[in-house]
């Protein structure tokens, strides 16, 4: 069934192209850093309300980023099947002997891939710029969500992507689905503070999970527990996972 | 054994048949084209026959396997050229053939050779660690072709193997596709809407103009079609005599003279040629000049489909274009 060579294949040429595309590497970070730096030091002396337990705001920020980062890089990653559609690659690749299943798993490997290794970076300059990781199991822990909010949002992207026949649609999703997801996430203020009506969004969110979960493991805060946070996300993988798969098969490739 | 068999094929878009009931069949080491205007329904076909599009009804075995049934065993015995290019820009010409090789299952000391041989083939070899986005549009072709080629197809498909590129790489690329057909033994199933194309590399032709068959035959046959070749004599002496005596000569269909040019229409004239002189010195003449015109494709196709019943401007204005554009290469 699982055909491993294509899954190998499609992740290296995923590898082969993000290495290459140095300015997309700089790009994609640029503006989860300029978010940290300017939200961190705008409201560095600030009290939030609503947060708890004394925290300076940097490091309540940093997870939400991190999780910001992981949702944009992983639905471009899940919505590339747009750009491949566009620049015929998706012929040749679907014109192969192989299982659909396969090249759904090998974009999946390489998008998380990707996703997580910008990820990493942003942590890395977040903690030169005086963010706190207290242990490799909290490094771990963290990983560990980033993974699964990863594969949440490429599976998104590939819904997308299949229902969509061309590039068109690209700014409506961002400013209709990808910001939304983001600001109902919790990624930069306590979700305590929403009226109750939003706060019921925020939590079919599967971001919010994510944002939370990154923040009890990084920071020791968080509004659930860490295990409510992991199950609710990992159903939310799952369901994902499974929607973009079903609708990427029955997507036609021409 | 068959290469392609097609029943009763039909693809409809919204109501609007692309393809319509075509049945055709193509024998293993053939060269068989696809002719006709953009739109025709030629691409549709190519899809549906390698298992990127579903037939709407109807179905089509590929060296044995159904269409929509087997498709993987269907994917792994073709090699498809794709109209526009399906390279990953971003990689090299060696990692796009490593890559596709791969998925085709082949291991790594095969891989290496094939890779190798595929790029001599196309003559590419010195580019090879290039990133194809600096590659031209010929080079794109020839390393597609190259890629189709990796994994022994026992069917190639080419859709549109030469549109947009010039008349040099059009010819090299001709070369290419009919050494691969004898040499190699491949059998190829070619779709263009140049009739030279179409007249210089194929043994049949099927002619499609609104998804469905018009004429299916080798390129001699269609063009007998249309009366055979036109023989033109200059004679001097005895004119009547002669155009008498050519005239009523098995096989010709019609003899019109114009002072001492006499015109005769007949099947495979460059074998009566010998024999119409000889004819018109036995009756006293000379003959100071012979021509022969054979019916291009394009005038059996214009036969086919009455050009400019259809509303398609884009593909007759190509065609236009391209008429003018041989027109003024004739002079030159």
């Amino acid at each position: 069934m699982i055909n491993p060579t294509a899954v190998y294949v499609l992740w290296l040429r995923e590898m082969k192209r993000f290495m290459r595309a140095k300015s997309r590497i700089i790009g994609a970070l640029a503006m989860p850093l300029f978010f940290l730096a300017f939200l961190g030091l705008g409201f560095n002396r600030m009290m939030v309300p609503g947060m708890k337990g004394g925290v300076e705001y940097i490091q309540f920020l940093v997870p939400g980023i991190i999780g910001m980062s992981m949702l944009f890089s992983s639905t471009f990653a899940g919505l590339s099947v747009l750009w491949d559609r566009e620049f015929g690659f998706l012929k040749e690749i679907m014109v192969a002997p192989v299982d659909r299943i396969s090249i759904v798993i090998g974009r999946i490997a390489g998008g998380m891939t990707t996703a997580l290794i910008q990820g990493m970076l942003l942590l890395g300059i977040s903690v030169f710029l005086g963010f706190k990781v207290h242990s490799a199991t909290a490094f771990l822990l963290a990983v560990v969500f980033m993974l699964f909010i990863a594969v949440t949002f490429i599976g998104l992207g590939l819904i997308f992507a299949s229902k969509m026949k061309d590039m068109q649609g690209f700014g409506i999703i961002m400013n209709f689905v990808i910001f939304p997801l983001f600001f109902l996430s919790g990624a930069l203020y306590p979700l305590e503070n929403f009226p109750v009506w939003l706060r019921v969004l925020s939590y079919i969110d599967p971001l919010s999970y994510g944002v939370d979960g990154l923040r009890g493991a990084l920071i020791g805060v968080s509004s659930f527990s860490l295990l409510f946070n992991l199950a609710v996300l990992l159903g939310f993988t799952f369901v994902m996972i499974f929607l973009g798969a079903y609708f990427f098969e029955k997507s036609e490739s021409v | 054994m068959l290469a392609i068999d097609v029943k009763d094929l039909t693809k409809t878009f919204n109501g609007f048949k692309a393809v319509d009931h075509i049945s055709f069949s193509v024998n293993e080491g053939e060269l068989f084209g696809l002719l006709g205007p953009n739109g025709a329904g030629k691409t549709t076909t190519i899809n549906m026959l390698a298992t990127l599009l579903k037939p709407t009804s109807g179905t089509g075995f590929v060296s044995g396997n159904r269409i929509d049934l087997r498709r993987d065993k269907v994917r792994r015995s073709i090699g498809v050229v794709f109209q526009e290019p399906a390279l990953d820009n971003k990689l090299t010409g060696k990692e796009n053939l490593d890559f596709h090789a791969m998925m085709y299952g082949l291991d790594k000391e095969m891989r290496k050779a094939r890779i190798k041989e595929v790029l001599e083939l196309v003559e590419l070899t010195d580019k090879s660690g290039t990133l194809v986005e600096k590659y031209s549009g010929g080079m794109k072709r020839r390393l597609e072709i190259a890629r189709g080629l990796i994994h022994f197809p026992r069917v190639l498909f080419l859709d549109e193997p030469t549109l947009g590129l010039d008349a040099q790489t059009r010819r090299h690329i001709w070369d290419y596709i009919k050494s691969l057909n004898r040499k190699q033994k491949v059998t190829i199933i070619l779709t263009t809407h140049y009739m030279e194309e179409a007249d210089y590399l194929c043994d049949r032709i099927a002619i499609m103009d609104h998804g469905g068959f018009v004429a299916l035959d080798t390129p001699e046959n269609l063009k007998d079609i249309l009366g055979g070749d036109v023989v033109s004599l200059e004679i001097e002496g005895h004119e009547d005599e002669v155009e008498r005596r050519l005239g009523s000569l098995r096989g010709i269909k019609y003899a019109v003279r114009h002072g001492s040019v006499l015109s005769l229409t007949m099947e495979k004239g460059e074998r009566r040629i010998p024999e119409l002189i000889a004819v018109a010195q036995e009756s006293g003449s000379e003959v100071t000049c012979v021509n022969l015109h054979k019916p291009s494709l394009e005038d059996v196709f214009l036969h086919f489909t009455g050009r400019g019943i259809r509303d398609q401007e884009a593909g007759r204005n190509e065609r236009k274009r391209e008429m003018i554009h041989r027109r003024s290469r004739r002079r030159g």
